[in-house]
């Protein structure tokens, strides 16, 4: 039974720690309990890990969640980002609250807010309903609405709003999906309630009804795929991740999308046994290259550096999605790699960018000079991070972004050249914008609390050592993940 | 081929049109008046008009064509052939295969043509503006009652009215949600058609605002009389296709003369209700202005598309 | 043919078509209480055919969902909606983006395109109800329309709900409600978000000092 405690403390630690930083209101302390608090669902999700790769798959509460290693390498991730975060979190509030931005009572929502939104995370990553399964997610597009719109700024308002209602429409269209799921699957193990449990539709996916299951994937694809931020249903991811607070953009990139992708993946698992051939693959490749090609000519347009950031992601997600839809274990492996490169980059690239904006005052590109002379270390840490995220060889985007091209030409030589010119577009436009801003003339002031930059260069040597050396037990945790994939 | 009891409840039907016609516009006004706490006129009253407007000279304008002497006789035929083939008492109605349901909305639109012309004949600016609100009611209505057609032949697989209001009558219950639709956007191009209170108002000659009364203002003594009759026969006809369609109980079959004489104190006790039930509608509704008339004939259309609509995907089962 | 449609399904063709009726007749709707209204009743309409479905079937928790319906969708939302209309004053017109004819007209088509996606997939479906799925993704579209269409806050929300209402039915028809514990998570959200929204809505007003969503194009690529 203790490891059941173990998922049920993992579970519990947000939900608790999240009322009781409402209830307690902003105290000195406050902050320290958030990470703490964040701290030790890691600690929990990694003792999970641990369990898992010994003793294999598991359910938790009945059959309603289970833990196999696709989850579990998710569940990882997003413990151990959001521990990073709410340690950047806190100076970084701080100085907020200090620029006067802030009033404490949109501090205190805040912890409490991404605590709760931490547990929506975890429980959409390990339900095994996947009705459960869109609750959480929906659950989490409410909890990151007040996120985004902490500031009350028009235009952060403006963007809460745009994504409290495009995610709205794309989410209904994932409940649509899922009660034709449900509709299969009930012709099939009847009318109890395991017919919308993972891994009962696992075991008779080659017998639900393929008409249905066509329709209702390209649902989930769409539903969840606007949350992933795939075109064209897009538009909120940019607004969103520039208008927020900076820890909530980093959060929104490093995790939410990852974990709507998770969404896509596991319905993507159902769709291929029920309709066979490479629908759901060839669906997910086109959504994915459209998405990488329209980021990648969006990414020169922008002006505000999360704005153009936010787009880098929409492009990584499309990659992403095009990797999976390849399908293989090659490419799957590829895909879960880049999403876990993906998210220690890019959140730490958002950890940079704001004590940057914060000692700038500004997020315009133009207006942000000289980095590497106010903070060196912030200023380093954003270059090896758009560095790293751009593909550069030492850094562990670099081999996934190789093996995902490799895979393509082999499998599918046509998309090569799209591949490659998205990605040559998005570096010349990413490093062009940011080498200015890092290296420039500037006459910033130093800010009143220290940042803090050990989220930054964890995550930066993180990806940096994945680059170079995977290690054997990551290796056969993500092959073992890819092979569930299909 | 056509039996003498079904030449004998053709001719019978004709007549009944004729003289019931003015008392159903009688009817509807009176039940106007009671509803809105006014005096009433004699029920009678439309009788007394058109034997008051026979007796009276026709005064001619100098520019009136032919067409305009010959369009109240064109129009007056249409209503009347309207009136025998919509089965009011009896399904066996030896005219009926003259004209289905698609050439019944022909007929109406032979005498909106005629009446339109005719006020446009003259000259005059009120005339002509009729004419031309008449067909932009009329080009709006003629689809949406096409539709509401449409619907009730699709579940009686015959555009032949009788056969539908046939298959109608004498189905078991079953609720239909495609008539209900049907029945409510008829109900709505009915008083479109009829120059009924929301989208006309027979009862006023306000020029900014009258359609009908726009269009027959030059005519006068026994043209005018017919213009009128004509009138009360689009009400009848509009009313008993109406009741055929939508509460078809109790019209009677081929070759039953029984239920022919069952069938006319329920006529008049249906057309009674339907008087009230129009006079009620005009009397709560307030006119709407002439350009919302097109979205209230939309909204009709819309209504009858989605009756077709749910027809073929609720009703339909292989 | 259509004798062998039993009773309790004529019955539930009824209320689907009804819900569709007012499905248009939100898209149409001019004023904001009437269209709050129109949507507490196209809510107790839906709880009707819950129930009716319920009956017929004696699934037991169906008759929980048509409750649960009744008093979120018909009472408690409908009522949250109405004070806070009258909190903030807003301004009693609704307004559109496209005019109310042309978004019928796309109405109408969104309806057939519905009906031919739901048609094939209902016959396979073995519940008295099955017809109405397609009016159910009917309505979904139609909700869809609205919150594209409108440019005031409100409404769009009410678009939001309505979308659920169909949601909801194309789960009563398909396959006789979900799992209560989905269910019941899924109203929960509703709920919660509603009242999000409710306290978004002063934060706009506050900003914005209109709840006119059109006022709102700042964010823009470039």
């Amino acid at each position: 039974m203790a490891e059941l405690d173990i998922f049920v403390a993992m579970l519990a630690i947000p939900l608790v720690s999240g009322a009781l930083l409402t209830v307690i209101g902003e105290r000195k302390w406050a902050p320290n309990l958030n990470v703490i608090a964040s701290g030790c669902t890691f600690f929990a999700a990694a003792l999970l890990t641990a369990d898992i790769i010994t003793n294999g798959p598991r359910f938790a509460m009945g059959e309603q969640f289970f833990i196999d290693s696709m989850n579990v390498f998710f569940v990882t991730l997003t413990a151990f980002v959001g521990m990073t975060t709410s340690i950047f979190s806190g100076p970084y509030m701080k100085n907020e609250h200090e620029h006067g931005r802030l009033t404490v009572a949109r501090l205190r929502l805040y912890k409490s807010m991404f605590q709760l939104f931490m547990f929506t995370m975890l429980v959409a990553l390990t339900t095994n309903n996947m009705g459960i399964l869109w609750v959480a997610m929906e659950a989490a597009t409410l909890t990151t609405v007040l996120l985004v719109s902490l500031y009350r700024t028009p235009a952060s308002l403006e963007a809460a709003w745009k994504y409290f209602i495009l995610c709205g429409v794309g989410i209904a269209q994932a409940l649509f999906g899922t009660i034709l799921l449900y509709f299969a699957a009930e012709r099939v193990l009847g009318e109890t309630g395991n017919a919308l449990l993972w891994t009962h539709l696992v075991e008779v996916r080659g017998e639900l009804d393929p008409s249905i299951m066509v329709l209702s994937f390209i649902f989930l694809l769409v539903g969840y795929g606007t949350k992933v931020g795939l075109a064209p249903l897009h538009n909120w991811l940019p607004d969103a991740h520039a208008e927020g607070p900076t820890p909530v953009s980093a959060v929104l990139s490093g995790l939410l999308l990852n974990v709507a992708l998770y969404a896509v993946l596991r319905s993507k698992v159902l769709a291929d046994g029920a309709i066979g051939g490479d629908f759901a693959g060839n669906l997910m490749m086109g959504f994915g290259l459209l998405t990488l090609l329209m980021a990648a000519f969006f990414l020169g347009r922008q002006k505000d550096i999360k704005r153009m950031f936010a787009y880098s992601s929409i492009e990584h997600m499309g990659l992403i999605t095009f990797a999976f839809g390849m399908g293989g274990a090659v490419a799957n492996f590829a895909g879960l790699l880049h999403m876990t490169m993906h998210s220690l980059t890019k959140s730490a690239i958002f950890f940079a960018v704001g004590h940057a904006t914060q000692k700038s005052g500004t997020q315009l590109m133009a207006d942000i000079r000289g980095l590497v002379r106010i903070n060196p270390v912030i200023g380093w840490g954003l270059m090896l991070g758009t560095l790293a995220i751009l593909g550069m060889p030492p850094f562990g985007v670099f081999a996934s972004e190789f093996m995902i091209l490799t895979h393509a030409m082999k499998y599918h030589p046509w998309a090569t050249p799209i591949l490659l010119l998205a990605l040559g577009v998005a570096f010349a436009q990413i490093f062009g914008k940011v080498q200015p801003m890092v290296f420039g003339e500037t006459h910033a002031k130093r800010l009143p609390h220290a940042p803090a930059i050990t989220p930054v260069f964890l995550h930066l040597a993180i990806v940096l050592m994945l680059g170079l050396w995977i290690p054997p037990y990551l290796t056969r945790w993500f092959q073992e993940a890819a092979r569930m994939l299909g | 081929m056509i039996s003498i009891s079904g030449l004998l409840g053709q001719l019978f039907a004709i007549a009944l049109a004729l003289v019931l016609a003015p008392l159903l516009t009688g009817w509807v006004n009176q039940c106007r008046a009671v509803l809105q706490s006014r005096s009433a006129p004699p029920l009678l009253q439309p009788y007394f008009m058109l034997h008051k407007l026979f007796r009276k000279d026709v005064v001619m304008a100098h520019s009136a064509s032919s067409l305009f002497r010959t369009a109240p006789f064109v129009i007056f035929g249409c209503m009347l052939l309207a009136c025998a083939i919509i089965p009011s008492l009896s399904t066996d109605l030896p005219f009926a295969p003259a004209a289905d349901m698609l050439a019944l909305v022909g007929v109406f639109g032979l005498a909106r043509i005629f009446i339109s012309l005719a006020a446009m004949d003259i000259g005059t600016s009120f005339g002509s503006l009729g004419g031309r609100r008449e067909m932009l009611i009329g080009f709006l209505a003629e689809p949406a009652l096409l539709m509401v057609i449409f619907t009730t032949a699709m579940i009686s697989q015959s555009t032949s009215v009788a056969t539908i209001v046939e298959t109608l009558a004498h189905r078991d219950f079953i609720i239909y949600p495609s008539l209900a639709f049907a029945g409510i956007a008829f109900t709505m191009i009915s008083l479109a058609e009829n120059a009924r209170v929301p989208v006309d108002n027979p009862a006023t000659h306000l020029e900014l605002t009258m359609i009908h009364e726009a269009m027959i203002l030059e005519y006068s003594g026994r043209h005018l009389a017919l213009i009128e009759w004509a009138a009360s026969l689009k009400l009848y006809a509009y009313s008993c296709l109406g009741l055929a369609l939508f509460f078809p109980w109790g019209i009677a079959e081929k070759d039953n003369f029984l239920g022919l004489i069952g069938a006319i104190p329920l006529l008049l006790l249906k057309l009674g209700i339907g008087g009230f039930v129009l006079a009620l509608i005009e009397t709560v509704n307030a006119k709407m202005r002439i350009f919302r008339a097109p979205e209230f004939l939309g909204t009709a259309f819309l209504l009858a598309v989605l009756g077709l609509l749910v027809r073929l995907l609720l009703e339909t089962r292989v | 043919m259509s004798a062998i449609i039993p009773l309790s399904a004529q019955l539930i063709n009824l209320c689907a078509s009804v819900i569709l009726l007012l499905a248009f007749a939100m898209l149409a709707q001019r004023r904001v209480m009437q269209l709050i209204n129109l949507f507490a009743l196209q809510g107790l309409v839906l709880c009707l055919s819950t129930l009716i479905v319920a009956v017929t079937t004696g699934q037991h928790h169906l008759y929980y969902s048509a409750g649960l319906t009744l008093a979120l969708k018909a009472i408690l939302l409908p009522w949250i909606l109405h004070r806070l209309v009258r909190k903030l004053y807003v301004k009693w017109d609704v307004e559109s983006l496209v005019n109310v004819p042309t978004t019928m007209l796309v109405g109408v088509v969104l309806v057939m395109i519905a009906f031919n996606v739901a048609q094939p997939i209902s016959l396979l479906s073995q519940t008295v109800s099955r017809g109405t799925l397609g009016i159910a993704l009917a309505v979904v579209m139609l909700a869809f329309v609205m919150m594209i269409t409108r440019t005031k806050a409100i409404p769009q929300v009410v678009g939001f709900l309505a979308m659920e209402n169909g949601l909801f039915l194309a789960a009563t028809s398909a396959t006789y409600g979900m799992p209560m514990v989905v269910e019941l998570g899924i109203a929960l959200d509703v709920l919660v978000g509603v009242i999000i929204l409710g306290v978004f809505f002063f934060q706009i007003r506050d900003q914005f000092d209109s709840l006119d969503i059109s006022h709102m194009e700042k964010l823009k690529d470039g």
